[in-house]
């Protein structure tokens, strides 16, 4: 099975460059803005794009990424909305991978059978679930790789050499290394000990590995892509676009821009970096 | 029942921490080698003497145990049926049930070397128990309480302030027990090279819901005892009220192998099952939060809902994974009392028995008023008065005030 994560990183392994990675939240502020939002991201320089699933108590995340969540889910948004706005985005770009993320309860509701064929025909391509580790597996990663999705994993600091291969053995499209201990948007992700990282990683799995929580700025996407195979940003990009609303939450006419500059000023950091990854 | 009858009610959780469909560990990466590491001390202190002898002594000497079992002969009276025992962990040092598995947890803690403890509380009686034991043992003790939990909980607040604790008031979502819940699992990913998040009910990732059961059991291993003494053979009915379910499993956990007792667990119904509630069994469905698959109040979505209560202790969306698979199987019955009832049933116990119960225990105590006069007299019911209510007289005061008025 090949996705389109895997072609995409095959791409850019000629190319010689790391991938800008985009954390997004569907529906924030609102369904049709948000759709605005991804479409702008390739454009913007966006490689990859993360589609945030809002759900009411995101364990792992930062306030930035909870008051997205709140937004969106005030604003109407489901996981049945979600991918819809997976299939509005395909419908014109039929290239960049997806990777929607999020915690298990709402899918679990959707019902596990009916989500998989509803996302991989949305134009799915990839799924990080949270709350799922290893031991999990039977929940969603055996039957998504069955029907064709990448269940992308992450691992942490506190995953030590014991434990990898555990947490490798299904994971497929990338590994998305959490920078730091603790929530998104917390701290920044220190760039010699995730290149040490990195590599520790790269000794149990040929697969790319991307790098996240912690990088808000050019300077440090470009850091972290000399080291890795992407850098991740979502808070950055969710605090320009929160920067950019009314003061009753709305979206204004700059709301899609201030996400796509910011995007695009981050990619031209992530692209310009040289890969002594690999 | 559609399911199997197992030969023991009383062998779970299996490895991977289920129960039938329920429990597990639902928890991000960060946390699973943690959790793994817990497993592994737990299993090693229930093992070693050394442990059990230490617990049993802060137990005795510093708890307060064994708690009393208590005929209540003049609420007997007035039901006219059923003869109705109090266990009275309300006596427990703190006020509470809650020492009990903080004291275990602690003990754990200890021989991991964690030296700084987070915990979550609802109604305060989780967190002042925690703030107690970390002040015994040295400990620094971080206590995560939704906003509107600490301005309707005053007293606890200031307790566990005295007892050297840091309470942090959460202002996120409904700012209750559920999202004091979120950011305590927050500050324990980002700390948890240092950190044991003490859990104050039997759910959350396995080990927790054994272990916290484990810890509890002592109420009904003591009144299995206790009944022997008092009447000669076991009770006919055991009673307790349901936020996590921690004082009910406790008490129920060591009976139920014993096909003759009958077991009632009594959720917070709110305003009415058809308004506002916090009855995960009677009004939720399976889904996954906080570590665990259990019985959820969600919408259609899987959005998780507020639980609504009169009483702080029992305002969680959800319940232990053990309670979902004893409500499956059908070996305990799980009923539900109203905050007009659990009221009513608050005053009546503080009238004629000159017992102020804690909100919580009330609503256990609202539901024998309904089962008791339908009983034989020579019925034996067991109550669980999970906590006193010192705590509560200032809302419940206010309250009664209003009416007045």
């Amino acid at each position: 099975m090949t996705t389109r994560i895997d072609t995409r990183f095959a791409e850019l392994k000629v190319e010689g460059r790391a991938a800008f990675v985009t954390f997004v939240m569907a529906g924030d502020p609102d369904p049709a803005t948000a759709l605005e939002i991804v479409k702008a991201l390739p454009k913007a320089g966006a490689d990859i794009i993360e589609i945030g699933m809002p759900f009411t108590d995101p364990m792992a995340d930062g306030p930035s990424i909870q008051a997205a969540g709140l937004r969106a889910l005030q604003a109407g948004m489901t996981l049945r909305k979600t991918l819809q706005l997976v299939r509005d985005f395909r419908a014109a770009d039929d290239k960049t991978p997806i990777v929607l993320m999020g915690y298990y309860n709402p899918i679990y509701i959707y019902g596990v059978d009916k989500f998989l064929p509803d996302a991989k025909a949305a134009g799915v391509d990839g799924l990080i679930i949270v709350d799922l580790p290893p031991e999990e597996d039977a929940e969603l990663c055996l039957p998504a790789m069955k029907a064709g999705l990448n269940f992308i994993r992450l691992a942490t600091p506190t995953t030590d050499d014991k434990r990898l291969p555990a947490v490798l053995a299904n994971t497929s499209g990338f590994v998305y290394y959490v920078s730091i201990t603790g929530i998104t948007g917390s701290a920044s992700a220190d760039s010699s000990a995730v290149s040490a990282a990195v590599a520790r990683i790269k000794r149990h799995t040929k697969l790319p590995v991307c790098v996240g929580f912690g990088i808000r700025t050019p300077e440090a996407a470009h850091d972290i892509a000399r080291h890795a195979n992407g850098a991740v940003v979502g808070t950055a990009l969710i605090d320009a676009l929160k920067g950019s609303l009314d003061a009753d939450g709305k979206a204004t006419a700059r709301t899609v821009s201030a996400v796509a500059d910011l995007a695009a000023a981050l990619a031209q950091g992530v692209h310009g970096a040289k890969q002594a990854a690999e | 029942m559609t399911q199997a009858i197992p030969n023991s009610y009383r062998s779970g959780p299996d490895d991977t921490g289920h129960f039938g469909i329920f429990g597990g560990r639902f928890v991000a990466e960060t946390l699973m080698p943690l959790i793994l590491d817990l497993q592994k001390a737990y299993e090693d202190a229930k093992a070693d003497p050394a442990f059990r002898k230490e617990m049993d002594g802060y137990l005795k000497a510093y708890v307060g145990r064994p708690s009393p079992l208590y005929f209540a002969e003049r609420l007997t009276e007035h039901l006219g049926g059923a003869k109705i025992y109090l266990k009275r962990e309300e006596l427990n040092h703190t006020g509470s049930h809650k020492v009990n598995n903080v004291l275990g947890q602690i003990m754990v803690a200890r021989r991991m070397g964690k030296k700084r403890i987070i915990a979550e509380t609802g109604a305060g009686q989780h967190g002042v128990a925690t703030a107690t034991l970390c002040a015994r043992f040295g400990l620094e003790c971080i206590v995560y309480m939704g906003a509107v939990d600490v301005a309707r909980q005053q007293p606890n607040v200031i307790r566990m302030e005295m007892l050297g604790a840091k309470v942090v008031a959460v202002q996120v979502g409904a700012r209750t027990l559920k999202d004091a819940m979120n950011e305590a699992l927050r500050d324990w990913v980002t700390n948890v090279h240092n950190t044991f998040y003490c859990i104050g009910t039997v759910a959350g990732p396995h080990p927790y819901p054994m272990m916290v059961r484990d810890f509890q059991s002592i109420i009904g291993e003591e009144t299995r005892v206790q009944m022997q003494e008092l009447e000669g053979r076991l009770p006919d009915s055991l009673i307790a009220c349901i936020g996590g379910g921690s004082n009910a499993m406790g008490l129920f956990h060591p009976f139920l192998d014993d096909p003759s007792v009958d077991i009632y667990g009594v959720e917070a119904a709110g305003h009415g099952l058809t308004n506002l509630h916090a009855a995960s069994i009677a009004g939720g469905r399976p889904g996954v939060l906080h570590g665990n698959r259990t019985y959820l109040l969600m919408d259609e979505d899987g959005q998780i809902q507020e639980g609504h209560s009169i009483s702080a202790g029992l305002d969680y969306p959800g319940i232990g994974p053990e309670h979902s698979w004893l409500h499956t199987i059908g070996r305990v019955k799980y009923l539900s009392a109203t905050d007009e009832e659990a009221l009513a049933a608050f005053q009546l116990l503080s009238k004629l028995e000159g017992i102020i119960p804690a909100l919580e225990p009330a609503h256990a105590l609202a539901k024998v008023g309904e089962l008791a006069p339908t009983l034989p007299k020579d019925h034996l019911m067991v109550v669980n008065l999970s906590g006193r209510g010192d705590k509560d007289v200032p809302q419940v005061g206010d309250i009664l005030k209003g009416r007045q008025s």
